[in-house]
């Protein structure tokens, strides 16, 4: 018998810290084997975020850099300036990416870097105990809104490929899911665009990819599958929005 | 026509029983071991009926633990 599928080389062999259920273990594992794959591991440095994903530094099986919070595209801006030759990745999530970390974001999509964000959005802040994001969704309950969240009072959730698509320096901007098994393939795809795209050294790229927080939501493990499926996919449409060949 | 059989192997003492790779099964033979308790302190999921299985390595594309290994053998 062949085998089919086996643990990547690209994840070291210690058990995730994350809930059960939760899908960042998915996206761990995907990006670890499109490293693999690509045959870049030795060469690649990953930037890890502040937030649930903050020790993913222990998971990957490559380079790791641990990040201030938000400033993940600042670090790796400078990793890939010094080592040109290196593939340099950086793992946010909403909390990180979307909030504390936009300005970082928008100004290393704008100047091109040639980097990878792989950017993990589950609507709410997972580490810090549920609270709301700028990616939280209207009527979404959250500690911090526990009445649901109000457009009135916190404006609309951000569509962050939406904003970054609009930047020239963006060259790869596409938004996927995990919620089955199909769309989990399909975001293994659009990962492996997105580093070659780096690799082929056109500009930045960006991977958000919508993932579930059952532990926050106050839901089990599938419930969540089911409520992104209905819910965040009418708001945070799945498809590309960049690809180098449009940019030209 | 060519039979697809397939092997699956989990490694129960990394699954922390999220029941997500029940729900991807096309043959359905993946369920939760409710007499058992793991290391971690969970129901480890578990395969009936090995002899179904296809090897599409759907449970181990949706399994957030990398808790599953999946092997493949078609049949002319």
């Amino acid at each position: 018998m062949a085998v089919v599928f086996d643990r990547t080389k690209g994840l070291t062999s210690k058990i995730f810290h994350y809930c059960p259920g939760c899908t960042h273990g998915v996206i761990h594992r995907l990006v670890a084997e499109v490293l693999e794959e690509l045959d870049v591991l030795g060469k690649a440095v990953g930037v890890a975020p502040v937030g649930c994903s903050v020790f993913a530094y222990d998971y990957f099986n490559c380079d790791m850099h641990e990040a201030a919070h938000g400033r993940a595209p600042a670090v790796a801006t400078g990793i890939k300036r010094v080592h040109p030759d290196s593939v340099v990745f950086t793992y946010q999530g909403d909390g990180d990416l979307a909030s504390i970390g936009t300005a970082e974001i928008i100004h290393a999509a704008h100047r091109g870097e040639k980097i990878t964000t792989i950017f993990v959005n589950n609507a709410i802040y997972g580490m810090t105990g549920g609270q709301m994001a700028p990616t939280t969704l209207i009527g979404q309950k959250a500690t911090t809104a526990p009445y649901g969240r109000d457009a009135e009072h916190c404006g609309m959730p951000l569509k962050v490929s939406e904003m970054l698509s609009t930047i020239d320096g963006a060259k790869f901007v596409e938004r996927v899911s995990v919620h089955n098994a199909s769309n989990i393939r399909k975001t293994k795809k659009a990962i492996k665009k997105a580093f070659e795209i780096q690799l082929k050294g056109e500009g930045f790229g960006i991977v958000e990819i919508l993932s579930t927080c059952p532990t926050n939501w106050g839901m089990t493990p599938l419930e969540g599958l089911k409520w992104l499926e209905e819910n965040m996919l009418p708001y945070y449409p799945l498809g590309n929005f960049r690809t180098p060949g449009e940019v030209e | 026509m060519a039979k697809a059989k397939g092997k699956v192997t989990f490694i129960e003492d990394r699954c922390k029983g999220c029941e997500l790779c029940t729900t991807v099964c096309p043959v359905n033979i993946v369920v939760m071991n409710r007499d058992e308790i793991n290391i971690k302190g969970y129901h480890p999921a578990t395969v009936i009926e090995m002899d179904k299985c296809i090897g599409c390595a759907n449970c181990a594309m949706i399994c957030p633990d990398v808790v599953i290994k999946v092997e493949r053998e078609i049949k002319k």
